[in-house]
C-alpha cells in the first residue's frame, strides 16, 4: 500500500515531473509522482528504460539523453505510481486517482501539475478516418512498440516534430511518400525578427537545419506552402489532397500523419478553476501563474509544457525551479546560487522558442476550418458549420455550444476540439479568444466508473 | 476481420509475444506494448464505431487524450486501449456506438 500523504504530489512523469521530483527530494521533501502511462518518461522519453539499442539509435541523441534524468529519478527516492489516472486535484492539495480499478486519495501539502503537451488538433476533412494519426502518435508507436509504417507514409503539416519523425523514419528505412509542408511564407518573415534568439539557441537551429538537409538529401518528395488539406476516403484514409502552387494534388496513402505543433494539456489547471489567458503567439490557453508556476494562492503549481510550450530540456529546468519554490514555501533553506544557476540554464534552453513560435505558427485555415462540413468535435461529431450556426443563434462561447449541440460533451471532454471551438466562435463574433473563453472543465477530468469506488 | 496492418514491428523478438483475443480470433502480438499498438500492428483498422454517425474510428493520439481508441477489454467497456499494456489471454472487442452499461455487471449480482 502506497503512502496517503506527501509533501509534494507530482502529476505527470515526463521531464518536468521527474526533474521536479528529484529537486524536491534533494531538498528533503517526500514526493509521490502519479502518472497514467505504464512507464516513466512522459511522451518525449517514452520507454526510455526499456527501448532496445537499435530503437534508441533510430530515435537519436536527444531521446537517449533522457536516460540520465530517468536514472536520477530512480535514485531520488520519490515514489512513482504508474497507471495512476488522476481525476481530481483540490485546492486543499488532495489528489484523487484511480489505480487498478480502485479510487484512492493522497493528501499533498503541495501539488505540481506536469501533464505536458498534446498535439494541436488538425481539423480538416476526413481527419477522423482510420489511417489518420498525429505524427506524435506515430512517434509514440515507434518509441513504445518499435512500430513503423508498413507502406509508404505521407506526413503533413509543420513543426519540428514532423521533420524529426521523418528523419527517424529515414534512419529506420521507412518509405516516405511525401512531406506536405504547411509552413506559411509569413512564418519565415515573422521568425526573422526573432532570429537573434534563435542564434543564441544555435544548437537547436543547427539541429533543425540538419534534419531538413537530411530529408532533402534522401530526395523525399517535399511540397512546401501546401494549403486546403483534405483526407480522401469513406471508411478509411485513401489519400491526402491539397493545394500546391495553385494546383490540386492528390497523393494516395492509407496512412497519413498530421502535425501542426503541440499545445499545453491544460485540463487539470482548468479543473482547479485557475485563470487562463489566450496566448497570441502559441495560439492556445496558458494558466496564469506566478514566476515559479504557482496558481494564485493555492498550493498547486504548474511546470513544463502544461504551463506553456518550452520543450523537454527547459521543462525539466522549470520543474526544478518550481520544486525549489515549493521547498522554500515548506520552510526549507534554498541555496540562492542553485536557483540562479537554474534560471541561467532555463534562459539558455528557451532562447529559440519565440523563433519557433513564429516560424511554425499554424495557418489560420488549418486551425479554423473554412469548410462547414469539417468535424470539429470528434466525439459528438459536431461540424464547424454547426458551431457557426450556434453563434448565429446567440451562442457566446464554447461552454454554451454544449447546450446548443453537445459539442465538447464526449469522453475527451473537449481536449480535441476546445481550441478550435474558441477560435471559430471568436472569429464569428469578431471577438478576442479571451472574451469568448473556454469550456468549464470540472472533475472528474478522466472518466471514472462507480465500480472504482466500491471496496 | 483484419487486413494489411498500417504498422509493423520489424525487430520484435519472437520469444516475447502474447496472444490476445480480438473479436473472437487469436492475435499474436509483441509483449510489453499497449493494446492499441497491438491492434494496429495486428491489422485492425476499425477499433470502434462513432456514437452519433456509427462510422469507423481508430486511434489518433496514442497518449490518452483523444478517446478514439476505446474498446471493450475483458468485459469492461470504454477502456483507453492506448494506456493499457497487453496481457496473455486478454479478451478485446470493438466498441460499437456508445458503451452499453446496462449489460455490464460489476462482477457480482447486485
Amino acid at each position: 500500500m502506497s503512502a496517503t500523504a506527501a509533501d509534494l504530489v507530482v502529476v505527470g512523469c515526463g521531464p518536468a515531473g521527474m526533474a521536479a521530483a528529484c529537486e524536491a527530494r534533494s531538498q528533503g521533501l517526500s514526493v509521490i509522482v502519479l502518472d497514467e502511462q505504464p512507464a516513466l518518461g512522459g511522451q518525449i522519453y517514452r520507454s526510455i528504460e526499456t527501448a532496445p539499442p537499435d530503437r534508441v539509435a533510430v530515435l537519436g541523441k536527444d531521446y537517449a539523453a533522457g536516460r540520465s534524468l530517468a536514472t536520477e529519478f530512480r535514485d531520488s527516492g520519490a515514489e512513482h505510481l504508474r497507471g495512476a489516472v488522476v481525476w481530481n486535484v483540490a485546492h486543499s492539495g488532495a489528489v484523487d486517482y484511480v489505480l487498478d480499478g480502485q479510487s484512492r486519495q493522497i493528501a499533498g501539502k503541495s501539488v505540481l501539475l506536469a501533464s505536458g503537451a498534446m498535439e494541436r488538433p488538425f481539423p480538416i476533412k476526413g481527419w477522423t478516418l482510420p489511417g489518420v494519426l498525429g505524427a506524435g502518435a506515430a512517434q509514440i508507436l515507434l518509441k513504445g512498440a518499435g512500430a513503423l509504417p508498413s507502406g509508404p507514409v505521407v506526413l503533413a503539416g509543420c513543426g519540428p516534430l514532423l521533420y524529426l519523425l521523418a528523419w527517424q523514419y529515414l534512419r529506420a528505412g521507412v518509405a516516405i511518400a511525401a512531406i506536405v509542408d504547411t509552413t506559411e511564407r509569413s512564418g519565415y518573415v515573422g521568425a526573422a525578427r526573432h532570429a537573434l534568439g534563435a542564434v543564441r539557441g544555435w544548437r537547436d537551429l543547427a539541429k533543425g537545419l540538419k534534419l531538413i538537409a537530411t530529408l532533402r538529401r534522401h530526395s523525399v518528395r517535399f511540397y512546401s506552402g501546401a494549403s486546403e488539406l483534405a483526407i480522401e476516403g469513406e471508411r478509411q484514409a485513401e489519400g491526402l489532397s491539397f493545394l500546391h502552387r495553385g494546383r490540386r494534388v492528390t497523393l494516395p496513402a492509407s496512412l497519413v500523419l498530421l502535425h501542426q505543433g503541440v499545445v499545453p494539456n491544460t485540463q487539470l489547471s482548468w479543473s482547479t478553476g485557475a485563470a487562463h489567458r489566450w496566448d497570441d503567439e502559441q495560439l492556445c490557453w496558458l494558466p496564469e501563474t506566478d514566476r515559479w508556476g504557482r496558481l494564485g494562492e493555492t498550493p498547486i503549481y504548474v511546470a513544463g509544457d502544461s504551463r506553456a510550450i518550452i520543450g523537454a530540456q527547459a521543462s525539466a529546468t522549470q520543474g526544478r525551479l518550481a520544486a525549489l519554490a515549493i521547498a522554500e514555501h515548506a520552510g526549507r533553506d534554498v541555496d540562492a546560487r542553485r536557483r540562479a544557476a537554474l534560471i541561467d540554464q532555463f534562459e539558455r534552453q528557451s532562447h529559440i522558442r519565440r523563433f519557433l513560435n513564429k516560424l511554425y505558427r499554424p495557418a489560420d485555415a488549418n486551425r479554423i476550418p473554412r469548410d462547414p462540413a469539417v468535424i470539429v468535435c470528434r466525439c459528438e461529431e459536431v461540424t464547424a458549420g454547426q458551431i457557426r450556426g450556434h453563434v448565429e443563434l446567440g451562442c457566446r462561447g464554447p461552454n454554451q455550444t454544449k447546450a446548443f449541440g453537445r459539442c465538447g460533451m464526449g469522453p475527451c471532454q473537449g481536449r480535441l476540439c476546445g481550441l478550435t471551438v474558441t477560435e471559430i466562435i471568436a472569429e464569428a463574433r469578431g471577438a478576442r479568444p479571451d472574451d469568448v473563453g473556454y469550456y468549464r472543465i470540472r472533475a472528474p477530468i478522466k472518466p471514472v466508473m462507480l465500480g472504482d469506488f466500491v471496496d | 476481420m483484419t487486413i494489411e496492418p498500417l504498422f509493423t514491428v520489424p525487430h520484435a523478438p519472437t520469444n516475447a509475444s502474447v496472444t490476445i483475443m480480438f473479436e473472437g480470433s487469436p492475435l499474436r502480438v509483441p509483449a510489453g506494448i499497449t493494446v492499441a499498438a497491438a491492434l494496429l500492428v495486428g491489422g485492425v483498422r476499425e477499433f470502434r464505431s462513432s456514437v452519433v454517425g456509427g462510422v469507423p474510428r481508430a486511434p489518433y493520439c496514442m497518449m490518452g487524450v483523444c478517446f478514439e481508441c476505446l474498446v471493450e477489454i475483458d468485459g469492461v467497456p470504454a477502456r483507453q486501449s492506448c494506456l493499457i499494456p497487453v496481457r496473455e489471454g486478454m479478451v478485446v472487442t470493438r466498441q460499437c456506438g456508445a458503451a452499453h452499461l446496462d449489460e455490464f455487471s460489476f462482477g457480482e449480482e447486485l
